[in-house]
């Protein structure tokens, strides 16, 4: 669905994007993690087709997205950072023409509409101006001019940006539901929101990729080996003593009471050993869990990484 | 063509719910009405009752000619003022509030997008001349008319305006900031009003810039005289600026 190639952009002398290349399948959500500037915007952008890149090529449907660009603009919803709108308009005033100018047929225009405003839960204001909208309103306006006439590839940067608790897991669950009809490219900060929704992540850092995975994969590639959380009744010391001695065994962490955290050096099962260990020794096992690396760990340790 | 019409509706719909046309049009037509009443229409009873006296005169002095030739080049001076703010707006609100981005990421041609927004500009301005209608209509109940003089002179304010708005809206697409597409573009078309005073010295160079000028056109066409070197002006004028903001959309994809 999307093929992206060598894809540099230079903002004067400083690269936005460098060099990237990534695929996207149809189907697939795709959520495009990286720090404030890490070019993320940029790369949507040039997806889009509203920004050329300063060379490289990206691909939709087989459609270059500079010299063929009207075609690659029909397979679209893009819903830009920070949603601009045509705040002079009401929500279905300005709805309806996104259905005109994405080519919605003159007679299926209203039920298009309606069809978005449901989508997006803008039932009770779609007659009031947009200027008068608070953010989460406009947010979710901005995201149903995308869904207009069920474009087979969607492009949202930032969708779940200002909205409140509730609203944002409405519109995460109205994304998830979008998978498998839709492809589905979206740009965040907020890592839940990732692991969440996306079957994969391409994690991007000052211009280049990092890491390009599933969410599940990243966590325990990145983390180097698995960590395990215990919980053993007995005495510490001892216990920590033990617990280092197994072989695979990299470090052990007491967390107080009777909680410890065992980092182990790689995918070694040590689960059965541990038991076998804390039973022979008569102390008694109350909880013994893999914990996988958060993806704010993996994130933050890519990120410090790249900078170390 | 129905991205042409899209964009067209919407913009439409943006000048008529906005305060922009409704002030416009009054000052508009007051200034329109002080004219008419003050000026043209004294002038006209000063001359007709100058003929009455002078039978002589009336060969010389037409006084309905001259009234409708002042009304129709007074309009087309008018214009020259209030298109700029008319389509100040156009593209430059666009780059500035974003929405460039929505607009240029639809899958509508650039063409379709100039086109749409040119006729919406010309729309409203050709409502504001539907307006002045009425002095002609004032003027059937006193006198006997001539039609064709008002027919013509309404073709070239119609055309002159057309010409306004292309440029207008090439200086909305240079910048995103509305007050300096306005005054560009206000600058531009007086550079090409007076222009045409170059003609005296009478030179080659003085004589183009003649024929490039706004203002020597519209006369002719004023006074009922339609010649197609006046028209296809204007409509080559038109174009030349349309076809230019169309250039300068383009950039935009290999300005990388």
């Amino acid at each position: 669905m999307i093929a992206v190639q060598d894809l540099t952009k230079y903002y004067g002398q400083n690269p936005a994007i460098s060099r990237l290349s990534f695929e996207v399948a149809k189907g697939e959500i795709v959520g495009f993690l990286g720090p404030n500037g890490a070019g993320k915007t940029t790369t949507l952008k040039i997806l889009a087709g509203f920004l050329p890149p300063t060379s490289g090529k990206a691909y939709i449907n087989g459609h270059d997205c500079v010299t063929e660009s009207l075609a690659v603009r029909r397979s679209l919803g893009y819903l830009p950072e920070t949603a601009p709108l045509y705040t002079e308009l009401t929500v279905s005033q300005f709805l309806r023409f996104t259905a005109r100018a994405k080519g919605v047929d003159s007679k299926d225009e209203q039920t298009e509409v309606d069809r978005v405003i449901e989508a997006c839960l803008l039932r009770e204001v779609r007659n009031k101006l947009i200027s008068s909208l608070s953010k989460g309103f406009r947010q979710r306006v901005g995201l149903a001019q995308a869904l207009v006439h069920k474009s087979p590839l969607l492009i949202l940067d930032e969708p779940t940006i200002g909205l409140d608790p509730a609203q944002i897991v409405e519109i995460r669950q109205l994304i998830k539901d979008l998978s498998g009809d839709y492809t589905v490219i979206l740009s965040t900060h907020i890592l839940p929101e990732v692991s969440q929704l996306c079957q994969r992540v391409i994690i991007i850092n000052r211009g280049q990729i990092v890491a390009s995975d599933t969410p599940e994969n990243l966590s325990r590639q990145l983390g180097h080996g698995s960590r395990l959380k215990i919980e053993i009744k007995g005495p510490i010391p001892e216990i920590t003593a033990a617990l280092k001695g197994i072989s695979g065994v990299k470090e052990v962490v007491s967390q107080g009471e009777a909680r410890f955290l065992v980092e182990t050096t790689s995918d070694l099962e040590l689960r059965p050993e541990i038991a076998r260990q804390v039973v022979a020794r008569g102390w008694d096992l109350l909880e013994l869990q893999v914990q996988e690396f958060t993806l704010e760990e993996v994130f933050l340790n890519l990120v410090t990484e790249e900078e170390a | 063509m129905s991205g042409v019409l899209a964009v067209l509706r919407k913009e439409l719909t943006v000048y008529f719910a906005t305060p922009i046309f409704y002030l416009m049009g009054f000052f508009f037509l007051l200034v329109e009405g002080f004219l008419f009443f003050f000026i043209y229409f004294n002038y006209f009873q000063t001359a007709s009752f100058q003929v009455a006296q002078n039978p002589q005169f009336a060969s010389m002095l037409d006084p309905f000619q001259v009234v409708f030739r002042s009304f129709f080049e007074d309009l087309g001076f008018i214009f020259l003022l209030i298109t700029p703010i008319l389509t100040m707006r156009l593209l430059a609100e666009e780059k500035r509030a974003g929405t460039a981005e929505l607009l240029f990421t639809y899958p509508l041609p650039d063409w379709a997008v100039i086109l749409g927004k040119f006729l919406a500009a010309f729309v409203v301005f050709v409502t504001l001349l539907i307006l002045t209608v009425v002095y002609p209509l004032i003027f059937a109940f006193l006198t006997r008319m001539d039609w064709g003089q008002v027919a013509s002179g309404y073709v070239g304010v119609f055309l002159l305006g057309g010409a306004c708005l292309a440029l207008g809206l090439f200086a909305s697409s240079l910048t995103a900031n509305q007050i300096i597409a306005a005054i560009s573009a206000f600058a531009l078309l007086l550079l090409f009003w007076l222009i045409g005073a170059q003609q005296e010295v009478g030179s080659a160079v003085g004589s183009f810039l003649g024929v490039i000028s706004l203002r020597e056109h519209l006369p002719n066409l004023a006074k009922g005289v339609v010649d197609t070197k006046d028209l296809i002006f204007y409509l080559c004028f038109t174009f030349f600026f349309l076809f230019l903001t169309k250039r300068q959309l383009e950039s935009r994809r290999w300005r990388a």
